[in-house]
């Protein structure tokens, strides 16, 4: 029973330092608190540099904190946990992989047959609607078919936790909107928590049940809110109830003081 | 038919023409850059030669020293058919050719192996890394000698020289493709559940190849020189011989004739390089201006 009580993800005044090239000591993240439920999509939103990327490469397990505790189901974090997704902000498919290939991967590192991973990576591509596809190189697909292979990569090893580092920010707008519509879909079957870092804050209320708003560099937690929006969405549709322009004005007024700070600490520096 | 049906065509045809005519031209014009760049090579081949023949005949140029054109084609033919000194010509250049492949083959392997463990290994590259910069440094060819020392008249003594010269510049590309691995490339194959074996061979080894790829160019070259120098110092067959015996007889054409020999060899090798390298590559977006 413990299982289903304890949350998905907890950050107990977790920090994180790192040593510049030059050599001196970054903080990128400060006394950072934080609790996801279970099946939980929480939207984390900063200023620029702010340490928000840190923070699920902490969870994830590719780096270690240097203060503080991560909990991964209860269980300190020790190196990859193996039901843990990540989709990263820059293309991170194999170039010389086919797309089919480039699905396969995950469930054959992990060492199930072939033909049951050809089997699931077909599945998962024409969910993704890139059935079609499955032959052709990734140099061969736009920029937002290489992520839907990227997503099509992840879910096909069913995650618990689905950790996004800003994953559309390089998709045009109309792309992300309709990547942000794919992304509900195929989570909404998984029962998957979700840790969805992003500077945009229309996209964050559009997705999220929960807004995190991180303070400027080192990173803590500012101020949290609770997205009250019915559920399933239409990202296009969700962003004009009167609701989602009151969840926005707040959320602004809370980020652009933090944005300012970051804003006027770069002047400062360049200065 | 009606009349219509004909003139429907037709006049498609007239609204279409301004285009396709200017595509036309354009050929053209391409087609006739293309006759011209071939045609002036062969004409600057034509002058480079016949300037060589024509001042080696006047006797501008000592003929005995610089040979001539028709001299050194008439050795290639001799040889091709009544033999060298040492034997059949076919003999001469497998023999070369074995001894660089064998060379290249041995040296690639080494290169690329240890270049990749280097460069996954950290320790290991803190250990071993000055000492590598160490034998770098040192001009390898002066080991031809001791290795004829070590290995005798036989091929081993070539390989051995092919195997150092190749050696080097492989595992510098070996280790820097290993080392320049697109970082989120690991962390993504790291939490699609790779382990680190899987990593090197999945990621690092794919990504360094096109790194590793560059050095193979360069380094069959380097093969050719260590077998012909290692020939040339002493040897009982091979091309590097019929240079070094043409030259202890005093001829001139047949140290050319075997440097065209060689010339055609290395130019084949490359080409099948070339071949292998697009075969492998076919996940490589094709990029603008590699047209070779």
């Amino acid at each position: 029973m413990n299982s289903q009580t304890t949350p998905a993800i907890e950050l107990r005044a977790t920090s994180k330092a790192f040593r510049t090239p030059s050599g001196r000591l970054h903080t990128a993240v400060r006394d950072l608190d934080l609790t996801v439920r279970r099946g939980e999509f929480v939207a984390v939103v900063g200023p620029t540099g702010c340490g928000k990327s840190t923070t699920l490469t902490l969870v994830s397990g590719l780096e270690e904190p240097t203060e503080g505790e991560v909990l991964v189901a209860g269980e300190p974090v020790r190196g990859i946990g193996d039901k843990v997704g990540f989709v990263f902000q820059q293309d991170a498919v194999f170039p010389w992989r086919t797309v089919l290939s480039n699905v396969m991967a995950g469930p054959r590192f992990r060492g199930v047959p072939k033909a049951e991973a050809r089997e699931r990576a077909r599945e998962w591509l024409d969910r993704v609607g890139l059935g079609s596809f499955q032959d052709r190189y990734p140099h061969q697909l736009s920029g937002g078919q290489r992520k839907r292979v990227a997503l099509a990569a992840t879910f096909v090893n069913d995650p618990e936790l689905l950790l996004m580092d800003e994953p559309f920010s390089a998709l045009d707008v109309q792309t992300r909107a309709l990547m942000s519509d794919q992304l509900l879909e195929l989570w909404a079957g998984t029962g998957a928590s979700v840790v969805f870092v992003t500077h945009d804050l229309e996209e964050s209320i559009a997705l999220a049940d929960k807004v995190v708003v991180m303070t400027a560099g080192p990173a803590t937690v500012k101020e949290v809110f609770a997205i009250d929006l019915p559920r399933p969405r239409k990202v296009e549709e969700v962003r004009l109830e009167p609701r989602f322009v009151e969840i926005y004005r707040e959320l602004w007024s809370s980020l652009g003081e933090e944005v300012r700070i970051t804003r006027e600490r770069g002047a400062a520096d360049v200065a | 038919m009606s009349p219509e049906t004909i003139a429907a065509p037709a006049a498609a045809e007239e609204h279409k023409s301004p285009g396709t005519e200017r595509t036309q031209a354009r050929e053209r014009a391409a087609r006739n850059r293309r006759l011209l760049v071939y045609s002036t090579r062969v004409v600057l081949f034509v002058a480079v030669v016949g300037l060589w023949e024509v001042l080696a005949r006047t006797a501008v140029i000592d003929p005995f020293n610089f040979s001539m054109p028709s001299k050194i084609w008439d050795q290639i033919r001799q040889w091709a058919l009544n033999g060298t000194p040492q034997g059949p010509l076919w003999e001469q250049i497998w023999y070369t050719l074995y001894e660089a492949l064998l060379g290249w083959v041995l040296g690639v392997f080494g290169g690329v192996v240890l270049g990749i463990a280097l460069g996954r290994i950290r320790f290991l590259a803190d250990v071993v890394g000055p000492y590598i910069k160490v034998l770098n440094a040192l001009p390898r060819i002066v080991l031809a000698p001791i290795f004829l020392i070590w290995f005798g008249l036989g091929p081993a003594s070539k390989v051995a020289s092919a195997v150092v010269l190749v050696f080097f510049p492989v595992f510098f590309n070996a280790f820097q493709g290993a080392r320049e691995v697109d970082r989120n490339l690991v962390d993504n194959s790291r939490i699609l559940g790779a382990s680190n074996r899987q990593v090197t061979l999945h990621v690092v080894i794919p990504s360094a190849t096109s790194w590793i790829f560059t050095s193979l160019h360069v380094s069959f070259g380097f093969a050719l020189i260590g077998a012909i120098v290692g020939e040339y110092i002493g040897a009982t067959k091979g091309l590097g011989l019929l240079v070094s015996a043409s030259q202890g007889t005093f001829n001139a054409a047949g140290v050319y004739a075997a440097m065209v020999i060689l010339a055609v060899v290395a130019l084949l090798a490359e080409g099948l390089l070339a071949f292998l390298e697009k075969r492998l590559f076919r996940w490589k977006p094709v990029e603008s201006g590699t047209a070779r």
